[in-house]
């Protein structure tokens, strides 16, 4: 059954993975995601769905008990925030290159190095970029309220197990920390094990009845890892063709558009109502997915506004991809804040009106 | 009776294991690691548990050991192969899961996970192949390396002052309330690899009992990153790895299991 | 006190020719080949077939399993 709450983004996080039917959740103590383990232990879900929550002794550990956990075909996954997600890095590539599902959210804080634990959006490059070695793209969901919070780690596992690939929920300290209304997902039980050797052939469950398998990244034959390689960058493609997502707030007539994602599109949309008070006519493009990006959307637009301004909560990142996707056609302009700072309102209209509109 | 009478099926008193592949394996002629899988894949048969094992291997030269023992296996980054068995044995209880680790992976880059899955008491067994060496790059320094010893990135030897002591992490571990049995063995002559057999399986059998994590240490050799023939290297470890690395169980217990505390 | 005898067929293509066995073998069986196998190792075979007792010590010390044992009891 459905039922609503309030709850902070982190909360609504754990609550949506034990009702998702989540086999495992592996973290380690992070601010500002730390919640997320701390619902997790009080809920004990293992006395209720038979969920396993374990605290490991570092992120790396941690991201490594999720390889395992998705090898054995099992719905796991882990938290952390900026600095965890970068010691994460390693065996997400591992975890991508042996094709392997999983979520993994990082509740992002301001960086570079230990930087702050002041929401940031600073880890956009090392989302959709790769992060760690190799050439390899997560899905990556960006929500901005804590209603996506909970709604994405559903289909962050629907989509991982779809494409055999791992989602990334990116969030921020806002989004993590903020308390809001929730309708939580009616609760669905675990898979059982015979349910998962057979959605999962490939999976380390035990050789019984079939020849062994082997979970590996490894591959000693260029031409053989090459085709893999190759396999790789195809199912990209077709997550790139399937699964683009993303919100259109008034777009349809606008002059100028922001494209902007998690929270500070929520502030992004605030500026679009003080710009129509004032007869400027602003959209809002929140890209819901960061990887694939809403590359075409953004290319129907270019057509028709007059400029673009992107608001990020770092040195700007994602308007790289934006200026990709408009090609020259129409300024692209940035304007962010760091260090944890949230922008105003105020400040994005008033960049707006100086970097555009003029 | 000639040698061609006496070759029959019913006189056959030794052979591979079935759980061992045909794959031919890519060690070194004389390696150590070869003798250790033989023995894992017969107590695994023996056992009859090849259909529930989950093997983890990590970087090392032990990492294709997937291509030998015919049961499910995960490959894994260097050193994070007890954070894996630990989230396999948790997901799936009734799998027998084990690592299979060398020294620059267990005593070097994965200290942490390995302490920590043994603090814990994962109900998991870790194969810990000592040959004082990184085999797989070429012979460099590992922390078991023996004081004085040469290699590739000690070439005058290796000097405690700068590189401190060869890393005795059998005993270390054997110290800790998860591990329940933790034993250093060898397969240098028929006698002990008959006792690092029963080694092997005792390990199983605790992890299938849930009495805690166990922990087989073999001093090995690596004879071409020592630089020596097999045979020479066998008579070298004796010599020089059993001194410092002595041959035995170092525990043989059970962990102690969690009581709530009274209201 | 029964007497054994012993048998020991090499797979020759899988044998390195690392010696491990010739040096384990109690009754001194076993020697290389001065033959080489496709890998270019000299195999390990039977040179002095009388003397073996059927111990499987070399198939035991053997890191690549291509040691099979053979016995009987006369």
């Amino acid at each position: 059954m459905e039922e609503i709450k309030l709850m902070k983004g982190n909360e609504a996080i754990s609550h949506a993975a034990v009702r998702c039917g989540c086999d495992g959740y592996f973290g380690y103590p992070i601010t500002p995601q730390s919640e997320v383990m701390e619902t997790l232990q009080e809920l004990k879900p293992w006395e209720t769905t038979g969920m396993v929550v374990l605290q490991a002794e570092s992120e790396v550990s941690a991201i490594n008990m999720v390889y395992a956990g998705a090898g054995a075909g099992k719905m796991v996954m882990t938290s952390s925030s900026s600095p965890g997600i970068s010691l994460k890095q390693e065996g997400i590539s591992y975890i991508a290159a042996a094709e392997l599902p999983c979520v993994i959210l990082n509740v992002m804080r301001g960086g570079p190095g230990l930087g702050t634990i002041q929401p940031s959006q600073a880890d956009y490059f090392q989302s959709v970029k790769g992060g760690g070695h190799g050439d390899y793209r997560l899905i990556v969901l960006a929500p901005s309220s804590v209603q996506e919070m909970a709604d994405f780690v559903g289909l962050g596992f629907e989509l991982a197990f779809k494409y055999r690939n791992p989602c990334l929920i990116l969030s921020d300290g806002v989004i993590g920390q903020m308390m809001e209304k929730v309708v939580l997902p009616p609760f669905k039980p675990r898979r059982t094990q015979e349910e998962v050797v057979a959605q999962c052939p490939w999976a380390t469950t035990g050789k019984k009845g079939r020849a062994r398998n082997i979970i590996t990244s490894l591959e000693m034959a260029p031409e053989i890892m090459e085709q893999r390689n190759l396999h790789l960058l195809e199912k990209y493609r077709t997550i790139e063709e399937n699964e683009v997502r993303f919100e259109d707030y008034h777009c349809e007539d606008a002059d100028y558009v922001c494209v902007s994602f998690g929270s500070s599109a929520r502030v992004c949309k605030s500026a679009a109502e003080l710009a129509r008070h004032e007869g400027i006519n602003l959209g809002v493009l929140r890209p819901i997915t960061l990887f694939p990006f809403p590359t075409k959307k953004i290319q129907e637009l270019a057509a028709r506004v007059k400029g673009f301004l992107t608001v990020e909560m770092s040195a700007g990142q994602m308007v790289e991809d934006v200026r990709l996707a408009v090609n020259g056609q129409k300024p692209v302009e940035f304007f962010g804040r760091q260090g944890g700072m949230v922008p105003t309102a105020e400040e994005v209209l008033d960049a707006l009106k100086k970097q555009l509109i003029k | 009776m000639t040698t061609k009478d006496i070759i029959k099926p019913e006189n056959l008193v030794y052979g591979k294991t079935k759980l061992l592949t045909d794959n031919v394996m890519h060690y070194c002629p004389g390696c150590s690691h070869g003798v250790i899988h033989k023995l894992i894949a017969e107590v695994i048969e023996e056992m009859g548990i090849q259909d529930r094992t989950v093997g983890v291997a990590p970087v090392g030269c032990a990492v294709f050991a997937y291509n030998y023992i015919d049961v499910d296996w995960q490959e894994a980054a260097h050193g994070r192969a007890p954070a894996l068995a630990t989230a396999l044995k948790r997901l799936n209880p009734e799998n027998v899961v084990f690592t299979y680790q060398g020294d620059g992976d267990l005593a070097a880059i994965g200290t942490a996970e390995t302490i920590h899955a043994c603090n814990r008491g994962e109900n998991i067994v870790i194969f810990f192949v000592n040959n004082a060496i990184y085999g797989m790059t070429g012979g460099q320094m590992a922390p078991t390396t023996l004081e004085g010893m040469k290699t590739a990135t000690c070439p005058y030897g290796r000097n405690t002052d700068i590189y401190g002591f060869p890393l005795k992490i059998s005993e270390l571990l054997a110290k800790l309330d998860g591990t329940c049995y933790v034993t250093r063995q060898s397969t240098h002559k028929t006698a002990n690899i008959v006792r690092a057999k029963k080694a092997i399986r005792k390990a199983f059998e605790n992890s299938m009992a849930g009495k805690g994590t166990s922990v087989v240490e073999f001093v090995s050799h690596c004879n071409t990153g020592w630089k020596m023939s097999p045979v020479q290297a066998n008579a070298w470890m004796e010599e020089h790895m059993f001194a410092k690395y002595p041959l035995g169980d170092l525990k043989d217990t059970e962990k102690k299991h969690y009581e709530e505390p009274a209201k | 006190m029964a007497k054994f005898k012993g048998a020991v067929v090499v797979d020759t293509e899988r044998c390195k020719g690392c010696g491990l066995c010739v040096a384990a073998c109690p009754s001194k069986v076993l020697g290389l080949a001065s033959q080489v196998n496709a890998k270019g190792y000299n195999y390990a075979e039977m040179v002095n077939e009388d003397a073996c007792i059927g111990c499987a010590s070399c198939g035991y010390v053997c890191p690549d399993a291509c040691l099979s044992v053979y016995k009987v009891t006369l």
